[in-house]
């Protein structure tokens, strides 16, 4: 490479990063900004809009529902998929294709298709069954779906599920204790990602919930936008700041795992 | 070669199992029974529904699309995601340049990487507030050029209209670019600039006859892709954009839900069906760009 073209390259690279930087970071910036702004032009900074959260009890209990949400279908969505998983490598590995491909297909399905299809068997279920917004994680597991089968697929692949189930079954065990504790355990960290992923998804899902009628998180800060823009800006940065955390915390997981990976190797 | 290692499990497990078939198949039931009610109930609904009048099965609701606003809806989406696909693709390309030329194991490249998963997938609420919060009427950098003497909304506060919702897509949609387009660009291999190189090629030879076509492909692909990605998007939309039904996504919203007054699941079942249909085309196209691609760049 000649001098001149590293040269320019640099100057490229620094201009492209720092826009970049520039237009990714200064939004984050100006709603703390604005969550941190004093009552009328002038005023000091003050903590006013974090510290009335804690009064609004409809945020409290959006707030708890939200992470109640993130908790059944985490759950719901492990119970689901990777037994299934497990089984189809082991026995019917004919069908894994069409799995994947099913498990993908929410990402090309757009969210408000799903709503509409979905809103007749959601009256159906709140008329018969019970009406709660809970109900919502039975969509919400179809939402998480591609990011959850990703995050097991990766484990799977990194475990040989079949010598492992076979050394079990050879010595007695059932097919409950051949998931749960014998190759479960040895994919923590991917069940860590795949709850990480649909914990961060939930929190922030809006569209099932504003259009099935449900007051999640993000619905109710998006109504107390419209009454008090502070409050509901500090609660957006909170949830937005929380997301992150956990999406760190998956990202340096991952990244000791495979330090550890290569240092055994 | 592990089933044949260990041949006297399998023999010993069929007798209990009765016949070879049923049970296996069991064991993938209770997923596909979700999936069923779940996601393909839904998509037969939508798909049924549209062609389902007031009395039996009719075209009414097709029929119906034909009307300004509808018409109007899916112009101003098509419009929308085109132009933030473009922008976000270029934005994305050339930032992705800009990491793929640097360490591979540099901290720059992992804390790019995981930024953009977080931020290829924010949208909603929070990413209406953030742009508010920094270019809205009280926002942040609004009053900053203020000051300055210039007014971004001098011909009206165009954050909560269409070019509004362009930059503010562009916020998710070059994130994405660069997840998709980065391993394109580390396909590309430094002995193909040195060939260029000694054949007396200059930069300019090597980005117009190798590197660009090899990498047209790829490009176009992740366009695609990040048209679908704006076409479905309803939440930063929702959560912008006040009044009116100017895209698909919220026209759709506006027929579901009775706080108008103008239910009309039919109608909102049309459109959904509509929006199906532009994304199974839109997703075929980047399917084969992607065969195409895997043949050079791997």
């Amino acid at each position: 490479m000649t001098r001149a073209r590293r040269l320019r390259l640099r100057v490229f690279r620094v201009i492209v990063l720092v826009l970049g930087g520039a237009f990714f970071l200064i939004p984050i910036g100006a709603m703390f900004e604005f969550s941190t702004r004093g009552n009328g032009v002038g005023a000091p900074r003050t903590l006013v809009a974090w510290t009335t959260i804690v009064t609004y009890p409809d945020l409290l209990g959006a707030i708890r529902d939200s992470l109640g949400l993130a908790a059944i279908t985490s759950v719901a969505m492990l119970v689901l998929l990777l037994p299934t998983m497990i089984w189809v490598r082991l026995r019917l590995p004919r069908l894994k294709r069409i799995i994947e491909f099913i498990c993908l297909l929410p990402l090309t399905i757009p969210a408000i298709v799903l709503v509409v299809g979905l809103s007749p068997v959601y009256r159906w279920m709140a008329i018969n069954l019970v009406d709660t917004i809970f109900l919502l994680s039975f969509a919400y597991v179809i939402l998480v779906l591609p990011y959850a089968y990703r995050a097991l697929d990766a484990g799977l692949s990194g475990i040989d599920v079949k010598t492992l189930s076979e050394a079990a079954r050879s010595l007695g065990a059932g097919w409950g204790t051949v998931m749960f504790r014998i190759i479960a355990p040895n994919m923590s960290g991917a069940l860590l990602n795949a709850c990480l992923l649909s914990v961060a998804l939930v929190l922030g899902e809006f569209t099932f919930a504003n259009l099935l009628s449900y007051l999640n998180l993000q619905v109710e800060i998006f109504q107390l936008g419209l009454a008090n823009a502070g409050t509901s800006i500090a609660v957006s940065v909170a949830s937005l700041l929380f997301a992150f955390l956990l999406l760190m915390v998956l990202s340096f997981a991952g990244a000791a795992r495979r330090a550890r990976r290569m240092r055994r190797a | 070669m592990i089933a044949a290692g260990n041949p006297d499990v399998k023999t010993a497990r069929r007798p209990q199992e009765g016949g070879r078939f049923p049970l296996h198949w069991i064991g993938a039931f209770p997923f596909l029974l979700y999936v069923g009610v779940f996601l393909l109930l839904p998509t037969v609904i939508v798909v049924v529904g549209a062609f389902v009048g007031k009395d039996g099965p009719s075209l009414s609701n097709i029929t119906d699309l034909n009307q300004g606003f509808v018409v109007n809806a899916f112009v101003s989406s098509l419009l929308i995601s085109t132009a933030s696909a473009v922008v976000g693709a270029v934005a994305g390309a050339l930032l992705a340049y800009a990491v793929a030329t640097g360490n591979p194991r540099g901290v720059l490249r992992r804390v790019v990487s995981s930024a953009s998963g977080v931020l290829a997938q924010f949208g909603g609420v929070t990413l209406a507030f953030a742009f508010i919060a920094t270019i809205g009427s009280v926002g942040f950098i609004r009053l900053w050029l203020q000051d300055r003497g210039i007014d971004i909304f001098a011909h009206g506060v165009w954050l909560t209209e269409l070019p509004g919702l362009v930059l503010v897509y562009t916020y998710f949609q070059i994130p994405l670019m660069l997840l998709v387009f980065l391993p394109a660009l580390d396909g590309i291999r430094p002995q193909w600039r040195e060939a260029t190189e000694s054949l007396g090629g200059g930069t300019w030879h090597y980005w117009r006859y190798v590197a660009g076509p090899l990498l047209a492909p790829a490009f176009l692909g992740a366009a695609l892709l990040l048209f679908a990605n704006a076409f479905s998007a309803y939440a930063t939309a929702a959560a912008l954009i006040s009044q009116g039904n100017p895209i698909v996504p919220i026209a759709i919203s506006n027929f579901l839900t009775s706080e108008t007054g103008r239910n009309n699941p039919g109608l909102a079942q049309a459109l959904a069906l509509g929006m199906v249909v532009i994304v199974a085309i839109v997703m075929t196209l980047y399917a084969l760009l992607q065969r195409r691609t895997s043949r050079w760049l791997r």
